[in-house]
């Protein structure tokens, strides 16, 4: 598996592609662990239903909650254990000091987070709107509205799982750190379907989405990185 | 090749070792001993810019590290005393992506012959998992072998679980790096056999802070 040919050997972009393959390559390697945020997606949503009762009206106008809520602690789920492998067996050093910055290193590494964890949920969101009884462009809008909040979600995980990396009870610490965090993107993506549903345009919370994502993607993997070099130190 | 200046460094809030004037010789080999907890790993992750000194400073060839930039030190190689290797991967894969993740040469036949020079090809296809410790680090030390126009090896225990076949092959390795200008850093548990170049010795408990 050759990097990009246009990329320098030991550019950022070579360094983002090698890490990025490497670890979907071992998540390909271990698909149960991978799929476990998933199959903790499915089945926490699906007692929902049992949980508070069947009634279809109820459950149409509590799903998007429920599906981000879920969504957020899938992702945090797996979030944990993003560098700590790494760490353990001196990847994580090697990675430090490759021939570029961190950041491509950090950045890699929530992307792995995401394509393994966060795309799979969106992907499974349809069928779980309609286990819900939810409007087709009510669901259209809970699906964007996670395309765009889950790489938030990813990316402020990596932050957490770098600051709180090598301490004990480190799990503790991570969402104490990211669930606040993570709240603005939460309430405007299960917002987003509520305007739908409202008969108003979700435009409003859709941008406001689309400026966290940028924020995040812009300020988490330099922290990450920064916190990175702190935690091997 | 690299000296340091008045270097001094500390674990925790204990200080290691202090006032250390190293100087490193292109085509030499360097054997740093000390006892147990008294910096060696420390003193090598502090060179390879993985930690900061205390104290002091680094130069290479006259100039300080800030004044060199960061670009060179980016082309010296560290092997820690952990192999950097995925259970998951096989051998071949884990160098592979080492050696992309430095910006190394990753043909077949690049990889292939440092997989042979340590002697550890016919394993190429293996998990990681299933190899012996001894294994592993003739996998993680083929890096070497891919890495050999980097000026300054940094060698945490690289001898550390090899037999007597893996060190002479090391030993090979490590001779012709520094027959070619290389230098090489190391620490070793176990008195060293290389005979060329002569290693010498560099004794932290010399630096130790009074």
């Amino acid at each position: 598996m050759n990097s990009d040919p246009e990329s320098e050997p030991g550019s950022m972009t070579a360094v983002f592609a090698c890490v990025l393959a490497r670890d979907l390559k071992l998540a390909s390697r271990r698909r149960i662990d991978a799929l476990l945020p998933l199959a903790f997606f499915i089945v926490a949503i699906s007692l929902f239903p049992l949980g508070v009762g069947p009634e279809p009206g109820m459950l149409r106008d509590m799903a998007p909650g429920v599906v981000w809520v879920c969504a957020l602690l899938a992702s945090m789920l797996s979030v944990g254990s993003l560098f700590a492998g790494d760490h353990a067996d001196g990847s994580l050093e090697q990675m430090l000091l490759a021939p570029t910055s961190a950041i491509a290193v950090a950045l890699a590494k929530c992307a792995a987070h995401w394509m393994v964890t966060g795309l799979p949920l969106i992907v499974a969101t349809p069928l779980v709107g309609l286990l819900f009884g939810m409007s087709g462009p009510a669901l259209a809008t809970l699906v964007a509205s996670l395309a765009l909040g889950t790489p938030i979600l990813s990316l402020l995980g990596g932050l957490g799982a770098a600051l709180t990396l090598g301490l004990r009870s480190s799990g503790m610490l991570l969402i104490l750190i990211v669930l606040p965090l993570a709240i603005p993107a939460l309430i405007f993506g299960a917002g987003a379907v509520g305007t739908v549903e409202a008969g108003m345009s979700p435009q409003g919370h859709f941008s406001l989405l689309g400026a966290l994502l940028i924020a995040t993607a812009i300020g988490a993997p330099l922290a990450t990185a920064a916190a990175l070099r702190i935690s091997t130190e | 090749m690299l000296q340091t200046a008045g270097l001094a460094g500390q674990r925790g809030n204990r200080p290691l070792f202090e006032g250390l004037n190293l100087q490193l010789a292109p085509g030499s080999v360097t054997l740093l001993r000390g006892r147990n907890g008294r910096g060696k790993t420390t003193l090598l992750r502090m060179l390879a810019g993985l930690s900061t000194p205390t104290a002091g400073s680094l130069h290479t060839t006259g100039r300080t590290l800030r004044e060199g930039g960061p670009g060179w030190r980016r082309q010296w190689l560290y092997i820690g005393h952990q192999n950097a290797l995925k259970d998951d991967l096989s051998a071949s894969e884990a160098l592979r992506f080492l050696a992309q993740l430095h910006g190394l040469p990753t043909s077949d036949a690049e990889l292939e012959a440092a997989l042979r020079r340590l002697g550890i090809y016919n394993r190429r296809h293996a998990p990681v998992r299933t190899l012996s410790q001894g294994q592993r680090r003739r996998v993680a030390l083929a890096r070497l072998v891919l890495q050999r126009a980097s000026p300054l090896w940094l060698l945490d225990e690289p001898f550390d679980a090899l037999d007597t076949e893996g060190i002479v092959a090391l030993n090979g390795v490590i001779g012709e790096h520094a027959a070619a200008g290389g230098c090489v850093l190391l620490t070793s548990h176990q008195p060293l056999s290389l005979s060329a170049p002569v290693p010498t010795v560099f004794d932290l408990e010399d630096h130790a802070p009074r």
